[in-house]
Parts: C-alpha cells; structure tokens; sequence
C-alpha cells in the first residue's frame, strides 16, 4: 500500500517535470535566433584564439644563418615544447575541448534568467499554483537547461570538428559517452547553482550582471584555455576548485588521448564532476520550496 | 459552510502591512468581490488564498482546507486567473490547454473531453487550433479562464478579469463569469478596480482600502448602509459658512466638503434639493453646480475612505507590468 503511493508519486512527479521540461524546449526550438546567439561565442573564440594562437609558429627565428641539418631539430623541439605544455601539438584540438565546456557555462546562466522571466511574466505563479511538487519545477528547469547545453555542445563539438579538430586515433563510442557524461556533469552541478543564485532575484538586470561577472573569471580559472601547470600558484588554488577544470580535463582526455586513458586521473575528476553535480543539485532542490515562493 | 473563510488574515512586506486582519467568509455558488484600489491589497489576498504566499498572522481554509498546512490539496480543488496574461503565445489553444491539464494530472482520456466543454463555454471551439498570437485580448482573457477550468476547482479566482479590455468585451466577460457560476456551479471569488464591475456582477462585495475590510454586503446593502440619496453641490464662499447654513436645514443629515464641493446626505432627495438650493439662494450664496444622486458603490466608497477610488501605488515595476500586459491585452 505505502509502496503504491509512494510509485505513483513518483510517477505523478515525472510527469509534471516531463510536461514542464517539453514546454521549455518547445519555446527554446522556436526561436532558433537565441540558440545562434548563444553558440557564436564559443565559436568566436575557437576561430579567433584558437586558430590564431598558432603556438609552433609564434617564435620566428631567423633560420637562414642555421646550419640546414639543425632546422628538423629545432622544429621537433618546439613541438616537444608545445606537447610537454598542453599535452597535445594542436592547440585548436586542446580549447575546442574547453569551449565544449564554456558552451555548457553560458546555457547554465542562461537557466538563471528563465526563471526571473517566468516570475515576471505571471507563468511562474501558474505553475506554482499548480497541485505539483515545488521540486519538479526546478528539476524542469535545471534538466531543460541540461538538454539545451548538452545539445549546443553536441552542435559546437562538430563545428570544431569542421575547423579542424583532430580526435585521438582510439576514439569510440565509448570516449564519445564519456565526454557527454563529462559535460552532463558539469550542466547539471552549473545550471542548480545558477538557479539558486536566480530563484529570489527579481530583476533580470541582476541576472545578467551577476552571469557578466562569474562568466570570464569561471572560464579564465579553469583549465579551458590553459593548463593549469602554466598558472601563478595563487591561480592554481582556484583553478583547483572549478568544476570546468575537471570537465575540461575529462573531454580533453577522452577527445585526444583515448588510446591510453588516463584512468586514475578520470577517476578523480568523475569524483569532484559527480559531487559538484550532486552537491548543488540538492542544494537547489532545498531552495525549491522556499526561493520559489513569492514575498 | 462558507468555502473560504478568513480569520484575521494578515500579511506584512517588511513594515509594509498589505493586508491587515482580514475576516471575510464567501458562501459556496455566490460571485464574491473584493473591491479596492490598486494597491489596496487585493492581490496579496488572493496570493495567499491561492497558496502563492504564506500569512504573516491569522487564517484562512478554502472548503475546510488551511491554505498553509494543506497547500496542495488546496491548489487541486482551486483555479487561478492571474492579472497578467500567461497562456503561451507561440502553442496553439488546445496545447495550452493540454500543458495545463497535465499540471492538474488530468488524464487525456478526461482532459479531452473537458478540454472541449470549457471551450465551447468559452465559444473558443473554432479557434482552439490556432496559435494564440492570432488571438484578441478577449480571447486571451477567455483562454486564461478556461485554463483555470479544467479540473473542475470548486473555487475559481480571478484577479482583475476584465482589466484593460473594452466595455463590449467586459460585458461580454460578465456573462461568462454568471455561466459559471449558474452552470458549473462554481464559486467566483474576484478583484476589481471597477466599481460597475462590482456592483453588476457579484452577489456580494468586501471593499478593501489599504490592507483593511471597510465594509461588506451585497450591492444593494452597501448602498442602502448610506442612508438616503446624496446631493452634491459647488458653491462658493466661506465654508463655514456655508456648512452652518446647510446644517440648519432639517432635511440635511450630513455634510462633507472637498474644498468648494460638498456633499449632502439627505433621505428624501427629490424634495429636499429644491428646499437647499432656495435656503442658500436666501443666503447670497453662488451655486455654481447641483446635482442630485442615488446612491452608487462609488459612493460607498466615498463614505467609508473618504477619497475617491484611485490610481495609486504603481511603482516602477508595476507600469512596465501594465504596460506589457495591456499591449498583450489589446493587440
């Protein structure tokens, strides 16, 4: 008996998330401009820093007064100096991972200011109004959120791959599943924590100072578009607690060196991806109730 | 038993009491009104009856159930007509309609036919395909009361229905809310600024100013509470003056002046105006305009506040709301 209730709460519960999270997607594919808008960033910065940061290319030395049998040596070492930097000779290969995980930083923000639009608009109190749980209302925005950047990622991964990113000679299935769960991970834990920042704020203006001044720093202390190695010690500690760190480092593995995995080092960073996710997820689950209710 | 049934209800912002120690009973089947200016804390009421705030201090049940104790079993048996439009411009009538129907866990095999019902209720069958974005302010308004039909609430709130649409379009609303309650049997609580509004439509009437119930009853014995008909006239002169003279009258019951008008409590209009205006003409008094009333809501108001209803407390954030919302409103 108490089982049965308990089956059909939960089945009432899937339900409203399912209905709420089709309404959002369904807004979100009829407007194909926001979608344009939000993936021209990350692809900017591939084209623009990634294609233009040719690391190999940037110390012009004047090779004319070299011994001619030097100059493969020279050029071998450079490489060698680049790879020991970023683990990899292609820089454009190393931050189009990175923005996989900027693309999911934006969408996540961007859940933040749904929900101030929906309280401003008089569809948050219909929903609220509702006979549903306060937690599906968030659970629908958060999985929403997780969708569309799961889904941008997915779209800027394969503009990259068209610029000329070149993926690990062992690339399979199973690295693709590992990079998706990476950056699932990631959405999840960042969409929560914006929607926690967002739930009682009511000014979208707020919200998008507020996503103005995390995005930058979010994306410059983590290991997006520089190895951790190469920063100030004080620049480490905080890169050390960044969830894009860990993600980008995950998709980074799988995409360029899935012929030898790393596996103690995925550990690792599955188990701070997976807390963060959790940790935060719950967080904004708790807030439901009370962040959600009006004054 | 009334359906709703409020003890002291009070709701404070900070130090802002936006509802002050309300107690308001609302029998089951009637059209019951809240009157009041904007700001007055219509609103805030039907947040809290409508579970969308918490009371400061006091109570209020809807058909037994506290609103705070058991707020989703509350939610299930009411519906909500909020002030702003929120049916979704981009779907079609019908899938709003389903969208809310699976928030109320209506099953399709239930949901269509209501669906349907309160469509042809709200005679917006043909238009039920169409994207609402092709609808007219009305039609939105309409689809937004059907939305708040289909699990049968036993209560249905709505918050300023006919705010910002026209006088056909209005009466029309009326209409429709009296089928409601003569056909669904529903409850209609409702909010308005209007006074016609209140007086043509709701069986019974709370007039709120300021957080507080100033009086309550049906139209008719708002009305009557006055006493007699009310003529009100502009002179010039000293006011003084003029209220000793007027006070002198025995058909006079009461006088009460804004600056050069002054209204005149009298149980006998018809044979007291022409008696007031030759007494003051014996006294050299200018009339400069009279007229003679019967007692209307607005005057009710005009009694127990002593102002007239009015525009006020709209903030920042208010304006561009009603901005927003009378352009949806009237596109």
């Amino acid at each position: 008996m108490e089982d049965e209730t308990l089956y059909e709460e939960c089945e009432r519960m899937i339900d409203e998330v399912l209905a709420l999270t089709t309404r959002e997607i369904k807004k979100w594919f009829k407007n194909p401009f926001l979608l344009f808008m939000m993936i021209i960033q990350p692809i900017m910065w591939m084209g623009l820093w990634g294609k233009a940061l040719n690391l190999t290319g940037l110390v012009n030395i004047d090779t004319s007064r070299l011994p001619p049998e030097v100059l493969p040596q020279i050029s071998r070492l450079m490489n060698e100096a680049v790879k020991s930097l970023f683990g990899t000779e292609d820089y454009f290969t190393y931050m189009a991972a990175g923005m996989l995980c900027v693309i999911v930083l934006f969408t996540a923000m961007f859940s933040g200011m749904s929900v101030v639009w929906d309280r401003r608009f008089g569809f948050l109190n219909k929903v609220l109004v509702a006979p549903i749980r306060r937690e599906s209302i968030i659970l629908a925005k958060v999985l929403s959120a997780v969708t569309r950047g799961l889904f941008q990622a997915l779209l800027v991964f394969s503009i990259a791959f068209a610029f000329g990113l070149r993926l690990g000679s062992a690339f399979g299935p199973l690295d693709f599943i590992g990079m998706l769960s990476a950056l699932f991970l990631l959405s999840l834990g960042l969409s929560s924590m914006f929607l926690a920042f967002a739930i009682r704020i009511k000014s979208h203006e707020t919200v998008v100072a507020l996503a103005n001044l995390l995005n930058l720093p979010l994306m410059f202390t983590s290991s997006a578009l520089m190895p951790v190695r190469q920063m100030p010690e004080w620049l480490k500690g905080v890169a050390h607690y960044n969830p894009i760190t860990y993600a980008a480092d995950t998709v980074r593995t799988f995409i360029l060196h899935s012929q030898s995995l790393d596996i103690a080092r995925l550990t690792t960073n599955f188990e701070f991806l997976i807390g963060f996710a959790a940790v935060l997820t719950a967080f904004g689950l708790i807030l439901a109730d009370r962040g959600l209710r009006k004054g | 038993m009334a359906i709703i049934e409020t003890r002291n209800l009070t709701k404070r912002f900070g130090k802002l009491v936006a509802v002050d120690r309300v107690s308001i009973s609302v029998e089951e089947g009637e059209i019951f009104g809240f009157l009041g200016p904007n700001g007055a804390g219509k609103t805030t009421t039907i947040n809290v009856l409508t579970t969308l705030l918490r009371p400061s201090e006091g109570s209020a049940a809807v058909a037994g159930l506290d609103v705070v104790k058991e707020d989703n079993r509350v939610r299930s048996i009411i519906g909500l007509v909020p002030q702003d439009l929120t049916v979704d411009e981009d779907l079609t009538g019908m899938e709003n309609m389903l969208l809310q129907a699976r928030l109320y866990h209506v099953p399709m095999s239930k949901a269509k036919p209501r669906i349907e019902e309160v469509l042809e209720l709200l005679t917006l069958a043909d238009a039920a395909g169409r994207k609402v974005e092709t609808y007219s302010g009305g039609m939105r308004k309409r689809l937004e009361l059907a939305e708040g039909l289909i699990h049968y609430p036993r209560v249905l709130f709505l918050d300023e229905p006919t705010l910002g649409l026209d006088v056909q379009t209005r009466v029309a609303m009326w209409d429709y809310i009296r089928k409601l309650r003569d056909e669904q049997k529903i409850t209609v609580f409702l909010t308005t600024h209007y006074m016609e509004e209140a007086d043509a439509l709701c069986d019974r009437i709370a007039i709120i100013d300021r957080g507080r119930i100033i009086a309550q009853g049906t139209p008719h014995e708002l009305k009557e509470s006055l006493g007699g008909d009310i003529v009100e006239i502009v002179l010039e002169g000293d006011s003084r003056d003029i209220m000793a003279v007027l006070n002198s009258l025995p058909s006079v019951k009461e006088v009460k002046n804004t600056d050069d008008v002054y209204r005149i409590k009298v149980s006998q209009g018809e044979e007291a105006l022409p008696s007031i205006i030759e007494k003051l003409l014996r006294k050299k008094i200018e009339i400069r305009r009279a007229s003679l009333t019967e007692p209307t809501l607005d005057q009710v108001y005009l009694e127990y506040t002593g102002k007239s209803i009015r525009e006020s407390g709209n903030g920042r954030e208010d304006v561009w709301r009603m901005r927003h919302y009378m352009r949806s409103v009237r596109e």
